[in-house]
């Protein structure tokens, strides 16, 4: 068995939140790059500058590049050859997320209980944790900052096999249609299928850590991403709902088999300031 | 930039929220003052109560906003706005009290509309998400009410030429809903 300390995780998972809220992506800056080509309206085309602009100044690390540092969603896959010492790995995890969150300047926004009481914890933690046990002595962590405001217009919807696609198609499209600019377009779209109820749900999620542009390796599926970019674009939302060509900058299709009875479809929706930061240990 | 902007100063009055129409893009400059949902909750509750507010909100321009924290010698952190739907239940009630003017972003609710119609208000969107960018026009920040909420405590802003876009006007004007048209293909 290899070792892994529980510090290096905690450390590591600290230096991925503050990176995360500071860096965007070179995926997505060049997608906004390419969006302001393809934006018709002024007003949008002005925010897409501007985005470009907030990403320049974010990255010099003085100023998070939004204000909702988000939910700290981890995702840890942990080789099974791997054996965390001193300490154990939930609470690595969110002695990470306490320290970066504080070191880096970042927002806490959690409150301690959904309906009763909401008291903010203090120091954004706990973090939301998927663990995967995978072959190997390699720890993954990836750390994705979610924020609210695009978190609040998902959703989760059980089709019918007879649905098709079809089905799938109206879902996806009525569920942007109906964020308008709530979610801080221009979105990423992560849309999982199959599974059960809630992993599709996790599929959802998982596609949004997938680069800018990068397109399903199923033929039907990379085509479907194409065909409802392009639908999601003729809505006319545009950049921050105020009118315009670019609504999304991409869709991403995650599945998994599903029963002989079921259809589950999630739609997870991400803001422009898609954050996510990786490392191998 | 695209096209020519108005320059705003607060507080306002019914004259210049009358001169505001839905897709112009404005520079404001002057105090105004921060609050999101817990804030806005409390708010409401005391105008209920016939309770003072802790601030004069007669002119005034609410900007739905809970900052990151400053670094040391800055003053404030990332700034850009909130999801302005979830206060629709409270803002006819203080446009009503006297406020002239709302920041945030996303479409605000018919009753929200109503209230910027009759009472003569006007809302303004700013970019979500451009937190590091908003920050720099951003001059003065201190808390005045609700320390006790962190990044929902409701503070004093001065701010600089902040970029702000009309969103929805006191004519009827609406952005979300024009805007959409215009480009929509579907």
């Amino acid at each position: 068995m290899r070792e892994v300390p529980a510090e290096r995780i905690s450390s590591e998972v600290a230096r991925l939140c503050i990176e995360a809220s500071y860096e965007l992506g070179e995926d997505v800056i060049q997608a906004f790059q390419q969006a302001l080509e393809k934006e018709e309206s002024p007003v949008g085309k002005a925010i897409l500058e501007r985005l470009i602009e907030n990403a320049r100044i974010a990255a010099q690390g003085e100023y998070p590049y939004c204000q909702d540092t988000g939910f700290a969603v981890v995702f840890v896959e942990l080789g099974q050859e791997v054996q965390v010492v001193g300490g154990n790995l939930v609470d690595a995890v969110n002695e990470g997320v306490r320290r970066g969150y504080a070191e880096g300047y970042l927002r806490k926004s959690i409150v301690n209980d959904p309906l009763f009481r909401r008291i903010n914890t203090g120091d954004n933690t706990p973090a939301v944790i998927w663990t995967e046990i995978v072959p190997g002595d390699k720890i993954r962590l990836t750390v994705a900052p979610k924020g609210g405001g695009s978190e609040n217009m998902s959703e989760v919807r059980m089709l019918k096999p007879a649905d098709g696609v079809e089905g799938v198609r109206r879902f996806v499209i009525e569920r942007v249609s109906r964020s308008g600019g709530d979610p801080c377009p221009p979105i990423i779209v992560g849309v999982g299928i199959g599974g059960t109820f809630e992993k599709c749900a996790w599929l959802a999620k998982k596609a949004l850590l997938r680069e800018v542009g990068s397109r399903n390796p199923d033929p039907d599926y990379a085509q479907l991403e194409l065909e409802l970019l392009e639908e999601i674009n003729k809505l006319g939302i545009g950049p921050q709902g105020l009118g315009g060509r670019v609504t999304a900058l991409d869709v991403h299709i995650e599945t998994f088999p599903c029963h002989i009875a079921s259809l589950p479809v999630a739609v997870n929706i991400q803001c422009h300031a898609a954050r996510h930061k990786s490392v191998t240990i | 930039m695209s096209s020519a902007f108005k320059r705003v100063s607060t507080p306002l009055t019914d004259e210049v929220v009358q001169g505001l129409v839905a897709g112009d893009n404005v520079l404001l400059s002057g105090v105004i003052y921060t609050a999101r949902d817990a804030a806005h909750k409390r708010l409401v509750e005391l105008l209920q109560k016939g309770e003072p507010l802790p601030l004069d909100i007669r002119g005034q321009v609410i900007y739905y906003v809970g900052p990151t924290p400053a670094r040391p010698g800055k003053v404030i952190g990332a700034a850009g706005p909130t999801t302005s739907g979830r206060m629709n239940a409270y803002a006819p009630q203080l446009i009503a009290a006297g406020q002239k003017g709302i920041i945030g972003k996303g479409e605000m609710g018919p009753q929200v509309q109503e209230a910027l119609e009759r009472y003569k208000a006007v809302y303004f969107a700013a970019i979500g998400g451009a937190g590091a960018l908003i920050a720099q026009c951003v001059v003065s920040s201190e808390v005045v009410a609700y320390e006790e909420l962190g990044p929902e405590a409701i503070r004093r802003l001065v701010v600089k030429e902040l970029p702000l876009t009309v969103a929805q006007d006191c004519h009827g004007g609406n952005l979300y809903r024009e805007g959409r048209l215009r480009y929509q293909l579907a």
